[in-house]
Order: C-alpha cells, then sequence, then structure tokens
C-alpha cells in the first residue's frame, strides 16, 4: 500500500522519470529494472523473492509498460520449475524473459539452467538469496541457493546493497545480452531484499541508452521460428557431446571484458562506477577481507575506518563469482597483501573450503604455479563462514576476521558471528566495537496486527523526501502469524546508509505494545540520553510506577527521557480499533525532532491521504483525527531518581519447564537465540514436541468465559477452536478434590456418561481471542439472545484465575477412550488434543482440522507435512505445537519440501509397512515361546476402532513383558519393534499451493497407488503462507495475488480428478457447515486400507473478513453449493451402494450472498462492477454445472462387479496391523 | 390523448417512472427500461452510512493481515482501480448518462450533514440531471423527539438546495405525525418534489434461533392505499410536485396515484417481476383506460379524488375509516 502510493509519487503518466533519489526495497529496486526491460516474466512466490512477482504483477495489471511501451505478460506458474520451462520456452521464442527466485525455488530451476546456459541464451534471473533447507527450513538470507549453481553456466553476479540490486539489474542484463551467457544476479535474502534505503532510480530513458539494441535484435534472431527452422535440444553421443560442450569455451572467455565494459558505461552513463571485483581499503594493506553480498558493505565501512586509523587492512568485494576470472580478482588485491579472509555465506560440509574460499584459493595458486603473483609470495589464506540464515554480520565480526588474520598462526578455517564450542571453529567478537557514525538511530518495538511496520515505512519517505535524509529500514519478525513481535530499525543521516546490520545503539527507542516490557529488554539497545516512547495504556501520571524496575534503572542509568501515550485510548476513540500505527509515527516525529512538527504532521497527512484515500475518504478522516489527537495525548514523564518499581520483569525460563525447554527454547522466547552457543543444539534438527504450552503469550485481551446456566455442552466451542485454548472433559466428581474455588464445572447432560462432572475450560494465556468460538455456540440466553453460554470477556482481570483453573484442568485424568461408543464432535472434543496453541492466525480456519487429527488419532499418528503455512504454525521454532499424552505418544512430524510431500508421506507408509512385516513375521517366529494365543491376537488384532488400539497396546505390553524371558536373540529387536504392531495413522497434510500446483504430480501418483495413507488438504484457495498468491485452488471471481482484477478461471476440481481413479477415498468437508461429517470423514478416510484424500474448507485471512464469522461464511459456502460436502468411498460399492455420496442439501442460499460476505469477492464488485457480474455469474454458473455433475455421478448405476483395492501393497500393510 | 406530466422540473411524456431500484446497476437493463419509454431513470441510493462501513471493514481486512509475518508483506492485493467510497455509484451513473437520453435522478440517503451536501455535490458533478434526497433515518434514540427529527430534515433539505442547482426531490418516510405540515415546510425548505412513501425494508425475527431475518419482499397493491389517502391530502394544498411510490401494479392503481394528485408514479417491484417491457403495457394501458372513460389528458385527471374536493377532508377520512370498519364487521 505504501509502495503504492509512493510508485504514484515518483512515476508520472506510467513513467520514471529522472535519476532521482527514492527510497525502495532491494526486491523493488531489481523488480523495477527486471520489468522495464522485459518482454515476459513468468513467476511463482518463494520467500523472500515475492515481492518481486508481486511487484510485476502490479505494475502489469495497471498497465505499467516496460520502456519499449509494451506491458510486459506476466504469468504465475504451479512452481519454479514450470516457471523456469516456460521462461526457457519464451527465450526459445526470440522474446525476453526475466523470473525472481530464491532457495528451493532456484534449486528447482537447476536443470533448466543448465539448458538455458548451454544453448547460450540471454537471460537474468533474480534471486534474493536464502538459505536452502537442510535440518530445518529457514526463509532468511544466505548464499547456499545460489552456490548450488555455480556449475549450470549461469554466470553470477552479487549486489551488496539496494542501489545494487538496481544498477546491476541493468549492467547483468546488458551483459547478458551481449554476451549470450545466461545470469544469476542475486543479492542478499531480507537483508537486502527487504531493506528500505535510498536508491537513484535509472530512468527509461537511461534504460533505453543503456540496454544494448544489438543485443535483443542478435537474440530475436536466435528465435525458433518455422520461418527460418531450426532444431535445438539434440540428442549427443560420446562421440560428440564432448567437443560440442567445449564449443562453448570462447563465451566464458569474453564474457569477463564484456562485463567490465558493460559497467564501465554503467559509470558513465549514471555516475555510478562497478568492477567485476573492487578493492577498498588501505592502499598498502596486509590482512585482505574477500566476500560478496551485504557483507561486502560491512566489510567495506569497517575497513575504511580502521584504514583511516592507521591499521592496514582493506577487503575485495567480489561481484563477479561465475565466471570466476583469476586474473582480475588477483589484480584487484594490493601487492602489499600477506593474508587473506575468504567469507562465505555459505556452508559446504565436508568439502576443502567453501566455495569462495576454493575459487580464491585456486586462482592464487594457480598464479603462484606460474609466478605470476604480484605480492610475490602466495598470501596465507583463510576461510570463514558468516551470516548463514541471515545470521547478523557486524563491524565487530569484520574486526574479529582482521584480528585473526592478524595472529602467526590464524585459523585455517573459522566461523564468525557464533560461538562454536563444539569444534571450537569460532572466532571471538568484541561486541564492543562499533562504527562512529553520524545517523540517528530509531528502533520500534511493535505488534504484527498494529500497523508499526506500514507506519514507520511510511516514515522513511517522510523523511527522505522532506528532511533531505537519507533513511534506512530494516524490519524483523518473529515467527508466528498472531500476536507477533516486529523490531523495526530506522537510520538516517546526511549520506546514504551503509549499514546493512542491525542497530545496536540507538537514539529512540519506541514500545509500542506495554506488555513487551513484562519480557523484553526493549532498551538494551537504547544510547545514553536517549529518547523512550512508550504505548502505556494508562493515565500519564500512572506510568512511572507501572515500569517494571529493570525498566525504571535503566531509564535512569541512561538518563532517557520517557514519553507517554496511551495510543490504544486515541485509537479507540477515533474508531481505528486497535491500529495504533499513525499515532505512534505522529508521536515520534513530535518528539524526535527531525523535522518542524508542523511540516511532519502535514507530510504524515499527506501520507495518509496517499496511502487511504483509495479506500475511502472515512479511512483517511479517521486517520488524520488519530495524528491531531497524538500530540494533545502526548506526555513527557519526569524521572524519579530512584527506581521505585514492585514491578519485575519476568524470565521465560521456569523451574517446571523441561532442561532442554529451559536452557535452549526459553532463551529463544526471550529473543536471546543468538547467544546460545553450538553444543545447545541437537545435532541433526531434531526437535522436541510439546512446547509450546511452555510459551504462555497473551496475547489476547478478551477470552471466552463459560456460563454454566446456558451451555448444553456440545462442545462446538472446543471443536472450532483453532489454536486448543478451549477445551471439554468429563470426570468423575471425585477427580473435583483440591479444585481452585472458582472452578467451574456442572452435572454432565448426556445419558452416555450420565452421574460424570463436565467442564468447559479456557486456557487464558494461549488463547488469541478470535472469537470462533462464541460465534459457533448455539446456547442462548432466551432472554437476551446475545448473551451466550460462552461470552468474550476482558482478559486481564480473569487471567490468573482461569490460569489456575486451566492448570487444575489438565491434571484431572483424561476420560478412557475405550468408553466413547460413538464419535461425533461432542465426543471428539473429550479426547485430548495433540496439537495446541499454535503460531497460527487468530482464527485460523486450517487448525481445527489438525487438532481434530490429533485427537482422533494422535497417539498414532505420523505427519507429513508439505512446506506452507501449516509447516510454519507446525513446526517454527522456538517450540513446537505438536504435543504428547500422557503416555509420552504423540504425533511424529517432519516437513520434507513444498513440492513433494505426498512422496514424502507415502515413503513413510513404505518404511512402516516394512517394519510391520517385519515385526509380524517376528511374531510368527516367536509365536512357540511366545504363546499361540498371544501371538494370534497380535496377529490378527481388530484395530479397526479405538477399542481395538488401545487392546492391541496392551497385547504389546504384554508382549514385551513376555519377551523379558525369552533368550532368543530375536526377542530382543522384537521387544523394540513391538509397537508396529499398533496400527498407524499416517497423513499426508499441506495446503493447496502444495496440493493443487507445485505437489500436484506427487499426489497424483500417490492417489494412483494403493497404499494406506491419508491426504490432507488444507484449502484455502489460496497461497497464504507467502501472502495470498491466487493457486490453481483460488475460485473465479476472487482476488488474490497474481488474479489483482479477480481469477477468471474456474477452481480446479482436485476431488473429481481423485475420484476418477475410482479406488481412492475422497472427501470435501467444511467443518463450519457440518462438523460431524468432519468427524465422520476423518475417521472413515483413516479406516480405509487404501489412499484417501480430504480435501478441508479452511477460511483464512486472505479471504478478507473477520474470521470470527468463519463458520457461518464455510456454512454459507456448502448451503449455496460453492463448497459441497460429499464423501466417495469405494467401499460401498461392495454394498451395492453408489460410492459418491453428496452431503449436502443441494442449494440452500445464494452464491451472491457467499461471494458478497468475502473482500476478495466484493473487491471486484468495487473496481468492476460489471466484471463482478460476469465473474459471479459465471460462479454461480459453475455451481449449478458442478453439483449437477454430481448428482448424475451419484446416481450412476454401478456394474454389479466390485472394483477392490487391488495392487502389490502387501496384504499386511493394506490391514495396517 | 395527452399523457404528459410536469416532475422534477422536466416535461415527461407519461408519468410512469422506473423508481430507484437495483435494476440501474445493469446498463443493459436501463436502456431496455428507456427503450419501454421510461421518461427518466431513478438511480438507487448512494447510502453513506452503508459506504463508510464497507470503506472501514475493506480497509480493515486489507490491514489485518498486512507485515504480520516476514514472508507476506499482506494477503490481498490493492489494485489500482481500487477505490472505496462513492466512485463506483458515480462511475455508474456517468455509464447511465452516456448510454441514456432520458433525464437521470440520482438518488442519496446521507447519514451525515456534511455527507448530504458533499454526496449531493458529487452527484451533480457527476452529470446527475436531478436528486431524490432519501430521507430514510430510523430513529430509534429516546433522546430525539419528532421535532428534533423534522428539524434536522428540514435543515438537510436547506443545505442540499443551497449546495447544487439541479431539481430535487424528497422521498419521504410514511411516519409523521403531521405529514401535510411537514410537507408545506419541506417545500419552503427547497423539495420542489416529493415522493410518498419510501418502503421500509422490514426485518422479520427467527423465533428458532432467536435472530433477525433479512428478506426483500415485492410490493402489493394494498401497499397504495396510504400513499393514496396521504397524496389526496396534501394534493392542492402544498406547493411542490408530488409522486406515488410503492404498490402501483396495475393501470387502475396508476389511475388513482393521478386521481389523488400525484404528478407521476414510481414503479420498482411491477418491473422487477414482469420485465423492463411492463412500462410500455401500463402505459398504453393507461392510455387506453383513459380513452374508454373520457379522459383527454392527465392533466384533466390528476387532482380530481384529492381532499380538497371535500368540504370537510377530516370528516372524509374519519367517515370513510368507520365505513371500512363497519363494512369488515358486515
Amino acid at each position: 500500500m505504501w509502495q503504492s502510493a509512493r510508485n504514484d509519487l515518483i512515476i508520472k503518466d506510467g513513467r520514471f522519470m529522472s535519476n532521482m533519489h527514492i527510497t525502495m526495497d532491494g526486491n523493488e529496486a531489481a523488480a523495477s529494472v527486471a520489468y522495464r526491460t522485459t518482454e515476459a516474466a513468468v513467476i511463482y512466490p518463494i520467500t523472500p523473492a515475492s515481492p518481486m512477482g508481486e511487484f510485476f504483477d502490479d505494475w502489469a495489471s495497471r498497465g505499467r509498460t516496460n520502456i519499449w511501451g509494451d506491458v510486459p505478460k506476466i504469468v504465475e506458474m504451479q512452481s519454479e520449475g514450470g516457471a523456469i520451462g516456460a521462461a526457457h520456452g519464451v527465450l526459445q521464442s526470440g522474446a525476453l524473459c526475466t523470473t525472481a527466485t530464491a532457495s528451493q525455488g532456484l534449486l528447482l530451476m537447476i536443470p533448466n539452467l543448465y539448458k538455458i546456459a548451454g544453448e547460450l541464451t540471454s537471460f537474468v534471473i533474480h534471486v534474493a538469496a536464502r538459505s536452502v533447507a537442510t535440518h530445518a527450513l529457514s526463509i532468511f538470507g544466505d548464499h547456499s541457493d545460489v552456490m548450488a549453481c555455480r556449475q549450470t553456466g549461469f554466470a553470477i553476479l552479487a549486489s551488496m546493497n539496494v542501489q545494487e540490486a538496481h544498477d546491476q539489474a541493468a549492467i547483468s542484463l546488458a551483459a547478458t545480452l551481449r554476451s549470450r551467457i545466461p545470469f544469476i544476479h542475486f543479492f542478499d535474502g531480507f537483508r537486502t531484499s527487504h531493506e528500505l534505503n535510498s536508491v537513484a532510480i535509472l530512468s527509461d530513458d537511461q534504460l533505453r541508452t543503456y540496454i544494448p539494441q544489438e543485443g535483443i535484435s542478435a537474440h530475436r534472431q536466435r528465435a525458433l521460428t518455422p520461418d527460418a527452422p531450426v532444431l535445438r535440444g539434440t540428442a549427443q553421443n560420446p562421440d560428440t557431446y564432448f567437443q560440442a560442450r567445449e564449443a562453448i569455451n570462447p563465451f566464458y572467455d569474453h564474457l569477463p571484458n564484456i562485463l567490465v565494459e558493460e559497467m564501465r558505461r554503467f559509470g558513465r552513463l549514471t555516475g555510478r562506477h562497478y568492477q567485476p571485483y573492487e578493492y577498498r581499503g588501505h592502499p598498502q594493506a596486509t590482512r585482505i577481507i574477500m566476500l560478496m553480498g551485504s557483507g561486502a558493505e560491512t566489510t567495506s565501512e569497517t575497513v575504511k575506518v580502521l584504514a583511516a586509523q592507521g591499521e592496514d587492512v582493506g577487503c575485495v568485494i567480489v561481484r563477479m563469482y561465475r565466471p570466476f576470472v583469476a586474473d582480475m580478482l588477483i589484480n584487484a588485491i594490493p601487492v602489499s597483501a600477506q593474508k587473506i579472509a575468504v567469507l562465505d555465506r555459505t556452508k559446504e560440509p565436508g568439502s576443502a573450503g567453501e566455495p569462495l574460499y576454493q575459487d580464491v584459493i585456486t586462482s592464487l595458486a594457480q598464479a603462484s604455479m606460474v609466478n605470476a603473483l604480484p605480492m610475490g609470495v602466495m598470501p596465507t589464506v583463510i576461510g570463514g563462514r558468516y551470516g548463514l540464515s541471515s545470521k547478523e554480520f557486524t563491524p565487530a565480526m569484520v574486526k574479529a576476521v582482521l584480528t585473526e588474520l592478524a595472529k602467526p598462526n590464524p585459523k585455517p578455517r573459522f566461523t564468525v558471528g557464533i560461538t562454536d564450542d563444539v569444534t571450537h571453529l569460532s572466532l571471538p567478537v568484541d561486541d564492543n566495537f562499533d562504527l562512529p557514525t553520524g545517523d540517528s538511530a530509531a528502533v520500534f518495538y511493535g505488534l504484527g496486527a498494529d500497523g508499526t511496520v506500514g507506519a514507520n515505512k511510511n516514515s522513511i519517505k517522510i523523511i527522505g523526501d522532506l528532511a533531505g535524509l537519507h533513511a534506512q529500514g530494516y524490519f524483523v519478525y518473529d515467527s508466528k502469524k498472531s500476536g507477533a513481535m516486529t523490531i523495526s530499525h530506522l537510520r538516517f543521516g546526511k549520506e546514504i546508509v551503509r549499514a546493512p546490520y542491525l542497530i545496536k545503539k540507538a537514539d529512540f527507542i519506541a514500545c509500542h505494545a506495554f506488555e513487551f516490557l513484562k519480557h523484553i529488554d526493549v532498551l538494551e539497545k537504547a544510547a545514553t540520553g536517549g529518547t523512550f516512547l512508550l504505548n502505556a495504556p494508562m493515565e500519564a501520571d500512572q506510568v512511572w510506577d507501572h515500569l517494571p524496575i529493570e525498566i525504571q534503572q535503566t531509564l535512569i542509568e541512561k538518563q532517557m527521557r520517557l514519553f507517554a501515550i496511551d495510543a490504544y485510548s486515541i485509537a479507540r476513540n477515533t474508531g481505528m480499533g486497535r491500529r495504533i500505527n499513525t499515532i505512534m509515527q505522529t508521536a515520534f516525529f513530535a518528539i524526535s525532532g527531525i523535522l518542524p512538527v508542523e511540516q511532519a504532521m502535514t507530510a504524515i497527512k499527506t501520507a495518509i491521504k496517499k496511502t487511504y484515500e483509495k479506500r475511502g475518504e472515512e479511512v483517511v478522516r479517521r486517520n488524520n483525527e488519530a495524528v491531531d489527537q497524538t500530540l494533545v495525548n502526548l506526555h513527557q514523564i519526569p524521572l524519579p531518581a530512584t527506581a521505585t518499581s514492585a514491578i519485575r520483569q519476568e524470565s521465560f525460563a521456569r523451574t517446571d519447564m523441561p532442561e532442554f525447554t529451559r536452557r535452549v527454547q526459553a532463551v529463544m522466547m526471550a529473543g536471546k537465540g543468538d547467544l546460545l552457543p553450538v553444543s545447545a543444539f541437537p545435532v541433526d534438527g531434531t526437535w522436541p514436541t510439546g512446547t509450546s504450552q511452555w510459551e504462555k503469550r497473551n496475547i489476547a485481551t478478551e477470552i471466552p468465559q463459560w456460563d454454566t446456566q446456558f451451555c448444553i455442552q456440545c462442545n462446538k466451542c472446543a471443536f472450532v477452536c483453532p489454536h486448543a485454548a478451549i477445551r471439554a472433559k468429563i470426570y468423575d466428581a471425585g477427580d473435583l478434590k483440591g479444585a481452585p474455588e472458582h472452578f467451574k464445572h456442572v452435572p454432565y447432560k448426556a445419558p452416555d456418561f450420565k452421574g460424570m462432572s463436565y467442564t468447559l475450560q479456557v486456557a487464558p494465556e494461549d488463547c488469541t481471542g478470535c472469537g470462533l468460538c462464541v460465534e459457533v455456540c448455539p446456547a442462548k440466553d432466551k432472554a437476551n439472545p446475545r448473551h451466550k453460554a460462552i461470552n468474550m470477556t476482558l482478559q486481564l482481570p480473569i487471567r490468573e484465575r482461569e490460569r489456575d483453573n486451566f492448570d487444575f484442568f489438565l491434571r484431572i485424568p483424561e476420560l478412557d477412550r475405550t468408553r466413547i461408543t460413538r464419535m461425533d464432535v461432542k465426543s471428539s472434543q473429550f479426547l485430548l488434543p495433540l496439537f495446541e496453541f499454535s503460531g497460527a492466525c487468530a482464527g485460523c480456519g486450517e487448525t481445527p482440522y489438525l487438532k481434530l487429527l490429533t485427537q482422533l488419532f494422535g497417539d498414532r499418528l505420523v505427519i507429513a507435512n508439505a512446506t506452507g503455512c501449516s509447516s510454519i504454525y507446525g513446526a517454527n521454532l522456538p517450540t513446537t505445537p505438536y504435543s504428547k499424552n500422557s503416555d509420552n505418544r504423540g504425533p511424529a512430524w517432519n516437513n520434507s519440501l513444498f513440492e513433494d510431500n505426498a512422496e514424502f508421506g507415502l515413503g513413510i507408509r513404505l518404511g512402516l509397512d516394512q517394519h510391520i512385516l517385519q515385526t509380524r513375521r517376528l511374531v510368527t517366529e516367536l509365536s512357540s515361546v511366545l504363546g499361540t494365543a498371544l501371538a494370534t491376537a497380535l496377529l490378527n488384532a481388530d484395530q479397526s476402532s479405538e477399542k481395538g488400539i488401545i487392546e492391541q497396546r496392551k497385547r504389546v505390553a504384554d508382549l514385551r513383558t513376555a519377551l523379558k524371558t525369552v533368550k532368543d536373540p530375536r526377542a530382543d529387536i522384537l521387544s523394540r519393534m513391538a509397537d508396529y504392531l499398533v496400527r498407524k495413522s499416517v497423513w499426508i497434510v499441506g495446503g493447496d499451493g502444495w496440493a493443487y500446483d507445485i505437489g500436484f504430480g506427487g499426489l497424483d501418483h500417490v492417489l494412483s497407488l494403493p497404499y494406506d495413507v491419508n491426504i490432507l488438504v488444507l484449502d484455502t484457495e489460496v497461497y497464504s503462507n507467502t501472502g495470498g498468491q491466487s493457486s490453481k485452488s483460488t475460485p473465479i471471481g476472487a482476488v488474490a495475488k497474481f488474479a489483482a482484477a479477480g481469477k477468471s478461471t474456474q477452481k480446479k476440481d482436485l476431488g473429481l480428478m481423485a475420484m476418477s481413479y475410482r479406488h481412492a477415498y475422497v472427501a470435501s468437508v467444511a467443518f463450519g457447515a457440518n462438523d460431524n461429517h468432519t468427524v465422520r470423514v476423518f475417521s472413515d478416510a483413516a479406516a480405509y486400507p487404501g489412499p484417501s484424500l480430504i480435501i478441508a474448507y479452511s477460511h483464512c485471512i486472505a479471504h478478507g473478513y473477520d474470521l470470527k464469522f468463519g463458520a457461518g461464511q464455510q456454512k454459507l459456502a456448502v448451503d449455496s453449493g460453492v463448497w459441497p460436502l460429499y464423501h466417495y468411498d469405494p467401499r460401498l460399492i461392495a454394498q451395492g451402494k453408489h460410492p459418491l455420496q453428496i452431503d449436502s442439501s443441494i442449494q440452500r442460499a445464494d452464491v451472491r450472498d457467499y461471494l458478497r460476505n468475502e473482500t476478495r469477492f466484493s473487491m471486484v464488485e468495487k473496481m468492476n462492477p460489471e466484471r463482478f457480474r460476469e465473474l459471479s455469474e459465471a460462479a454461480v454458473r459453475n455451481t449449478a454445472e458442478r453439483l449437477a455433475l454430481y448428482t448424475q455421478l451419484a446416481g450412476f448405476a454401478i456394474p454389479e462387479t466390485p472394483t477392490v483395492v487391488k495392487g502389490d501393497a502387501p496384504a499386511d500393510a493394506r490391514k495396517g496391523s | 390523448m395527452d399523457l404528459s406530466t410536469q416532475y422534477m422540473g422536466f416535461n415527461l411524456p407519461h408519468p410512469l417512472i422506473p423508481g430507484a431500484s437495483p435494476m440501474v446497476d445493469d446498463l443493459d437493463t436501463v436502456r431496455r427500461l428507456e427503450d419501454a419509454g421510461a421518461p427518466m431513470i431513478i438511480m438507487h441510493s448512494i447510502f453513506e452510512e452503508q459506504l463508510v462501513k464497507e470503506e472501514l471493514y475493506v480497509d480493515w481486512t486489507i490491514m489485518q493481515g498486512e507485515y504480520n509475518s516476514g514472508e507476506a508483506s499482506g494477503y490481498l492485493p490493492t489494485p489500482y482501480h481500487f477505490r472505496l467510497g462513492p466512485d463506483t455509484y458515480l462511475k455508474q451513473l456517468q455509464k447511465i448518462k452516456q448510454a441514456v437520453r432520458v433525464p437521470v435522478i440520482a438518488s442519496l440517503n446521507g447519514h451525515t450533514r456534511g455527507g448530504w451536501t458533499a454526496y449531493a455535490k458529487l452527484l451533480q458533478e457527476s452529470g446527475a440531471d436531478g436528486i431524490e434526497l432519501n430521507l430514510y433515518d430510523l430513529i430509534l434514540s429516546i433522546g430525539r423527539d419528532s421535532a428534533d427529527v423534522e428539524r434536522e430534515s428540514l435543515e438537510i433539505i436547506r443545505d442540499v438546495r443551497g449546495t447544487v442547482r439541479l431539481p430535487l426531490a424528497v422521498k419521504l418516510s410514511p411516519f409523521y405525525t403531521s405529514p401535510v405540515h411537514f410537507v408545506a415546510q419541506a417545500a419552503r425548505a427547497g423539495a420542489e418534489n416529493v415522493v410518498i412513501f419510501n418502503r421500509f425494508y422490514q426485518a422479520d425475527i427467527d423465533i428458532e434461533n432467536l435472530t433477525v431475518k433479512r428478506d426483500l419482499k415485492l410490493s402489493t397493491s394494498d401497499e397504495l392505499l396510504p400513499r393514496l389517502k396521504w397524496t389526496a391530502a396534501l394534493s392542492g394544498q402544498v406547493n411542490c410536485h408530488l409522486a406515488i411510490t410503492g404498490g402501483v401494479h396495475s393501470v387502475e392503481d396508476i389511475v388513482k396515484c393521478i386521481m389523488v394528485g400525484a404528478d407521476a408514479v414510481q414503479m420498482v417491484s411491477a418491473l422487477l417481476k414482469h420485465g423492463p417491457d411492463h412500462l410500455t403495457t401500463l402505459r398504453d394501458a393507461l392510455a387506453r383506460w383513459m380513452q374508454a372513460h373520457e379522459y383527454t389528458s392527465v392533466k384533466q385527471m390528476k387532482g380530481c379524488m384529492n381532499m380538497k374536493r371535500s368540504p370537510q377532508p377530516e370528516l372524509f377520512e374519519r367517515g370513510n375509516y368507520i365505513e371500512i370498519l363497519q363494512g369488515w364487521k358486515k
């Protein structure tokens, strides 16, 4: 939004006007050039490169043209593999193409990279470099993705800051057009891709002048066309392949000079000069650091300061990594150099050194061999790793490397930035070292939903535009999707800010959420004499006494100025809800004095108008009102001489935590994970489950409160709770002994457990306050229907009471699962959830399904999870929501990749089946010593019900007891494997991005096989995790990123495709419409001995409405026929029934009523009512057609011969026992 | 047969006007209405309160996920053409203006005093040929008495009259203690035309689920009766043109409207039910009826049954009332 507004500012009539400075991030900087110099872009979302594709799509949807006057064609593909395939095609047709990606996405492109390079194709890929998943996934930046492509034949060009990302996007294009060698142009993910900084913009005229037209003509000449037919992609044999491969060499030989020439030409045109290898530092430096990416900027700035102090140090900035040009590199090194440290932002385990290090060594050694080293003798070259996954790389670390180099025998291999107490590779870092700077620095602690980041982005723009300063912004997010903390780092000064690392000393600290003070040391970075702005929900004269003593002490010690404002009150009074962004922004300008207050207010209001005017005058008016209210409500709080508070900050670590949680996870919770040494961590990424219970995030202002008087004990509230924060239990009245005074309980009403007690209990500190539970509660006070059996209540006043109640609730014994005779919504909620308190969005529509899954099968559940929202809230550190029961059993979980999850889950099934086979064989072999009765019972156990499972567990226990006395060596093996005799439930879980798009091939294949796996598609109809990009599940008429005008084609009918196999169980569920149906389908799918697919309607923040209405909207989806409920059970054929059963009534509501409730649809109506009418009519038509088709299929006459599960799965495995 | 009439400052060929309805959302339907002989097009109301709520809600839905996580800058695109507020309405107004030759009347329901005038101005700037002010306000507060409500309504009329130069109509609700007095004042405040009466969306109650049911029901001819009565009372007494809306379905309904003094009749339900061509049918039927009953012009027929023709209108009304009650007993 902010970006859109700003683009309007800088672009007149759709053109970039002149060589002006504007503030943008690295993604926009690169995309701006890439877009204007391409004819097509094929894209696919992946963090942190997604914004580049989003910019392409956004600009194209506005009709913005490239420098030749055409709107580039932007197409989203089904995967990065698809994107590069399409790019290959575009290029072969002689058109210009680009794409942007990162990490696994780039790796998916590798096969085609070889082809594109081998065919000498002019092409640039822009990469926001990101870690490749190893022991864990990481969305953050390092060079491991790019380094995995160094062998493909692509040239690799590194940019170290936002300006370079802009400039080298152009340079790499010019070079590829002239050289025919394709380029990977990369910059550091997040650190550069998401850093806002001042950029001198290349105008369209400059680009037109610069991009070599003859290169484009030559590219066109090479097009595949029947008018001048040629053939490419031949198959070659041993006689020729080798020679033909070598024929390309001269192009690589010529490339370096071409690049140098293009960099020179660029310099002449813009005044910004680049070199493939650039030296900076002391002219007679003896110690040199070599590296690429944003770390090079940090190093350059550090050696500049040190060299000015007389230290003979310098650095070589490597921009051109492939082809690696030894003589250019060596010529860049001063002849005085004696010791060189080569830093790699990647890890290549088992290698002789990381890639850049090896290339440098090789280059120097080769020169040395022919006595061509300018420095005479071979310097000492050491290699180190730094900055993996965006680990901070600071001037102090640069200093540490230089200090190491100064030693007589520096470590040949090292790491910097961590404490390695295992292999002792890390260098000691003097944390007190920092660069002197004239910049002002401000750090803001905000809540994800309060608009802090957006406001700070606006502030940077104001500072850059009006104060005549250069500004830098960088934003750190935690890993939660609800109640997340954001930390904004803003620097501004008279010069362009060159500091790609976090602020260590800030003149200004703002804390936008008072509750942070409880745990977080927000003044840690405060400079002496600095200013602290606090959003405090109380009267100004109360603020001081409400501060923890630690904060008071720091304020006094550092002689700070304290300002307080009750921003939530102002927001509430001006109709802004909990959005305090403009209020805190105004307060910042009012206090900081960067601009005269009047000018700042005007600038903020101008920014408000730009940002919000499209959303209506009232939105603008309220924001302006909030600005006006700020100044009168901002108070400076005088500091007393001494700290007096009775409140103390609390540690996350608690004595009752498990040891690992206390020692490691609690440190991470406190935001101090950087301090943990190597030895703290498991060596293979294995992490304990059941740890989210220790976070107690207290993010809800209101939580549900149970009114026993009206409760009908339906358990619907517990069922829909996305965070397992509202729970039901039945228990013997005797278990109430020792209950807290206010613990609520009533007699259980239904006959099945008559005489028992019932409690509905909220986990007050884990609830996110979404309100879904209250909305679904059917029990109303008949005298006042707005009052229900549960009602939202302020959390703070009841927090402690409910905490005690919840603790007691947890201690009450769980219901004996075998006593449940009928599994439905109500009974399912008496089962312990083994998925709790995740970081999912408040009101998430996915997690209730996962919670149910763990309630039904949690103790025997193995989950293969595709990358996406469910893998992030499912396994993003520090804590994990999957948990364990009192027997320490619970879901086992892993995430392989985005694209291969179905295959991954199948593999788990295959492995389990082999274990089962082996275990059963051992039981058979040892049956004589075990006793035939036990052996037979074990082998023939009916495990189709909970009762059967529990009986089998007892038999397994008996088996282990029996085995203790058996002397056979096989007994030990059997004892270890015996749990495989209990049926395991394998679930393959992921979102629609995975199931419909990138992972569809694998999903389709797994469905085609007969193995007993269950596939759960959490269908939000959009790529939720990366921010709402369109998937093939996106319905017609919905806006999504990459479908900004409203998707014009129908949603893919995945269920219908799966049914066509005829042996797979297929179902469509929507818990908000029919929760019992959901429970039944989950049970059926698990019991089905072949593959099953459940497509689960999951409402999502990307749908654009208040998610507390999620269940109601699900019902409307089903009632209108948009989301029919059905199950296709091949077993029914044998019973003489139709396998497809439609489980929802046909169309009881209007499709248009469903559409209008969600902004993703209604936005189209606002933009283009006629298009909305067309699309909604198509939606109505499609719905009717689909229902008609299903009805026909459901009534289709089945031939006599039943279809049964066949195939090569072992019979035993099919039974799953 | 001279069916012509004067309404909103225009000489209309006949008095049958399609009233404010969703029909104007579709340009094709608008053209069909014109083809069917509609002498003017009245757009449905632009509701200030609804627009504001929508603005705030959409803004909220977009903002709720903005910069929440490192992976997503937000969850919904913000397309370039996206603009909330009256924009869509104004664009549609312009499109209708381009599509038809007959006058296009925009309709407005404000929520704030500033809103009334600001939107009226926008409607004028966007090319409306007249404005129908929709004084549709449900007073639910114990603190606002009828005098307050009437005073505010008159202020709104005066404000808008002072802001725009276009012909003005005021659409009233059926609930005034002294409607004749109020309309006279409204006319003085600038309401050159008065529309009698708005039909309120009447919510029903779901007694099973203890919720409110919203259901839009089309009108029936029965609803015409109070409108006939009050038009009969106003006609000849107040200095403004009168239109009847709500319950006009048959040619007889139309004749009654004219006879009690309406200069124009507005129809929605009948056209929604039978389609735009129904307008032609009714117009022709009106001409036939008048011919059969030896009327030569609408002007001749207009007001022939208004209460001014009665020496003691109150008594006449009361007499009718008693008559009806007695009749029911029989």
